[in-house]
C-alpha cells in the first residue's frame, strides 16, 4: 500500500444521510439522559408510547385535519389573490406605486404580531387562522410572482410577437412558461409560510390543530406529545417542500441556471 | 440578377424618430430614405448609436416612426406581420421548448396543423444542420447552435423579408465565420431579401450585394457601397484585392463616424 497517497473512502449520499441521522439521534440521546435536560427532552421511546396514545384517543387525525383545512384554504386564497395583484402590479404603474410599500411594509411584520388583532376583529375559530394565512401567503407569493412578471425577457415577447403572436398568444405562450419557474418558487415559499404562520393563528383560541395542541400540552407539562407534535410539523414542513422541489424540477428543467 | 425591372420590396420614406428622454429630445433618426430591392441582400455598419437597430426594429413594426413611414410590397408597415422575419442578436430562442418546437412556434401560431408544421419545421432544422438536436433544450445548445435555430425558426414561417440585428456579434470568429458561410449558402437557395446589421465590415461585405454606411447623431444614411463581388462568397475571398479595397473604402467611412461621435 501507498502511504503518501491517502486513500479517501467515498462516502455515498445516503450514507451521508444515515450519518447525519445517527449523530442527531446520539445528541438527542445525551439530552435526554444529562440530568439538566432530561425533562425536556425524553428519548425515542417515550415519543412512541406519546404517538399511541395521540392515535388512540383520535387527537392527531382531528388535529392534523383541523390545521390542513386552515393550511389548504389559507393557502389556496393567497395563491388565487397574489396571482392577478402580481400580474397587476407588474403591468400597472400606478398599481405598482401605490401597493408595493405597503406589501413591503406589511411583509415584514411577523404574522404572531398582528394574530391577536386579527381575533379581536374577526372573533375566535378559523376564520382568524385562515385570514392571517391568507395574508401572509398572498404577500410572500406576490412579490415572488411579481419579480418573475417583471424579469420576463423583453426579447422574447418581441420574438413572439414577430412570429405573429397576438397579446393573448403572449400571455399564454410567451409570459404565463417564463413566469413558471417563479410561480413555482413562490408556491414553495408560500406553503412554507403558510405552515410557519398557522402555529401562530392557532395559538389563540383555536379548538383543534396542531398548533393549538402543543399550547395545550405545554399548559399540562405533557413533554413527550408536545416534542413528537414538533417534530411531526418539522417532518409536514420537510415533505411538502420536497415534493414541490420535485415538481419544480419536472416542470422547470429547460432553465439555464437553477436556484436552490 | 435576372430582369432588369426588380421591384422594390421595402420603402423606407423619409422615417424619422426622436425619443423623448429626460435630458430632452435625441434625434434616433433624421429622415432615412432607402429603396431595397427584392432579393437583395443590405448590409448595414455604422457605429454604435447610429439608430441601425431603431431602423430594424422600425422595418420589423416593433417600434412606430415618429414620422415618414415603411413600405413592404408597397403596403403601409403597421406592427408586425408574417412577411416581414427578424433573427436577435441575442438568439430569443424560447427557453422551454426544444429546438423543433422552437422552429414551430411561428408556424402553430398559424393554426397549421402539428404534423405539417413539423414537416416544415424538420426541413429547416435540416437546413441549418441541426437534425441530431431536434428535441435539445436551448440550454444545451452552444450560442451558435443557438442563433442556428433562430435562423431557422425565422425561415420557418416563410417571410419575404429577413431582418437581422448583429445575429453574429456574440458568437467567436470562428463560428461566426461558419454561420457566415451558411447564411450565404441558404441565401442562394432560398432567395430572400435581406437587412442585416453589424458592426464588422468584413461580415458586410462577404455578405452584402450592397452595403449601407450609416452616420451617427442624428442617424442617417450617409453611403451606399454596392459589391460586385462574385458567389459564392468563399472566406478566401477576403485576401483577395478587390475585397481589401472594399474594407478600405468602407472601414474609413464607418471611421470617420466613429471618430465624430467620440467628439
Amino acid at each position: 500500500m501507498d502511504d503518501k497517497k491517502k486513500s479517501k473512502i467515498q462516502i455515498p449520499a445516503w450514507g451521508w444521510l444515515v450519518i447525519s441521522f445517527l449523530v442527531a439521534m446520539a445528541l438527542w440521546f445525551f439530552l435526554s439522559v444529562n440530568p439538566k435536560t432530561a425533562r425536556s427532552f425524553p428519548f425515542l421511546p417515550a415519543i412512541f408510547e406519546a404517538l399511541g396514545t395521540v392515535i388512540s384517543r383520535g387527537i392527531l387525525a382531528t388535529d392534523f385535519i383541523s390545521s390542513m383545512i386552515s393550511v389548504v384554504i389559507g393557502f389556496a386564497l393567497g395563491f388565487i389573490t397574489a396571482v392577478p395583484v402580481a400580474f397587476l402590479m407588474a403591468w400597472y404603474l400606478p398599481v405598482r406605486n401605490i401597493l408595493e410599500p405597503w406589501i413591503q411594509f406589511i411583509r415584514n411584520i411577523p404574522p404572531l404580531a398582528y394574530v391577536p388583532l386579527v381575533v379581536i376583529a374577526v372573533g375566535v375559530g378559523r376564520k382568524p387562522q385562515i385570514i392571517v394565512i391568507w395574508l401572509a401567503t398572498f404577500l410572500i407569493m406576490t412579490v415572488t410572482i411579481y419579480q418573475g412578471v417583471r424579469n420576463v425577457d423583453e426579447t422574447l415577447l418581441k420574438a413572439a410577437r414577430v412570429l405573429g403572436a397576438k397579446d393573448k398568444d403572449l400571455f399564454i405562450k410567451v409570459v404565463f412558461p417564463a413566469t413558471t419557474p417563479f410561480i413555482l418558487t413562490a408556491v414553495r415559499l408560500g406553503v412554507s409560510v403558510a405552515l410557519t404562520t398557522l402555529i401562530a393563528a392557532e395559538s389563540t383560541g383555536a379548538s383543534a390543530g396542531m398548533g393549538m395542541r402543543i399550547r395545550s400540552f405545554s399548559n399540562s407539562f405533557e413533554v413527550a406529545p408536545m416534542l413528537l407534535y414538533i417534530i411531526l410539523i418539522g417532518i409536514i414542513g420537510i415533505t411538502s417542500e420536497k415534493i414541490i422541489k420535485t415538481l419544480e424540477r419536472k416542470l422547470t428543467g429547460w432553465q439555464e441556471k437553477r436556484e436552490v | 440578377m435576372a430582369g432588369e425591372e426588380r421591384s422594390v420590396k421595402v420603402k423606407i420614406d423619409h422615417v424619422e424618430k426622436i425619443y423623448d428622454g429626460r435630458k430632452g429630445k435625441m434625434v434616433a433618426l433624421n429622415g432615412v430614405d432607402l429603396d431595397i430591392y427584392e432579393n437583395e441582400f443590405i448590409c448595414v455598419v455604422g457605429p454604435s448609436g447610429c439608430g441601425k437597430s431603431t431602423l430594424l426594429n422600425i422595418i420589423a413594426g416593433l417600434l412606430e416612426p415618429t414620422s415618414g413611414a415603411v413600405y413592404v410590397n408597397g403596403k403601409k408597415v403597421e406592427g408586425t406581420g408574417p412577411e416581414r422575419g427578424v433573427v436577435f442578436q441575442q438568439y430569443a430562442l424560447f427557453p422551454w421548448l426544444t429546438v423543433i418546437k422552437n422552429v414551430m412556434f411561428g408556424l402553430k401560431l398559424k393554426g397549421m396543423p402539428d404534423d405539417q408544421a413539423k414537416e416544415i419545421a424538420m426541413k429547416y432544422i435540416k437546413m441549418v444542420q441541426l437534425e441530431d438536436f431536434v428535441d435539445a433544450y436551448p440550454k444545451e445548445l452552444s450560442g451558435g447552435m443557438k442563433q442556428r435555430v433562430a435562423i431557422a425558426r425565422a425561415y420557418a414561417v416563410q417571410p419575404e423579408v429577413l431582418l437581422m440585428d448583429e445575429p453574429f456579434g456574440a458568437l467567436d470568429a470562428q463560428t461566426r465565420t461558419q454561420l457566415q458561410s451558411e447564411l450565404t449558402r441558404t441565401w442562394q437557395e432560398e432567395k430572400k431579401t435581406c437587412f442585416f446589421i453589424t458592426h464588422d465590415v468584413e461580415e458586410a461585405i462577404i455578405l452584402g450585394t450592397k452595403v449601407i454606411v450609416m452616420s451617427a447623431r442624428p442617424g442617417r444614411i450617409k453611403t451606399v457601397i454596392d459589391i460586385n463581388l462574385p458567389y459564392p462568397r468563399t472566406q478566401d475571398l477576403k485576401m483577395q484585392k478587390e475585397f481589401l479595397d472594399l474594407k478600405a473604402q468602407i472601414w474609413g467611412e464607418v471611421y470617420q463616424e466613429f471618430l465624430e461621435v467620440r467628439q
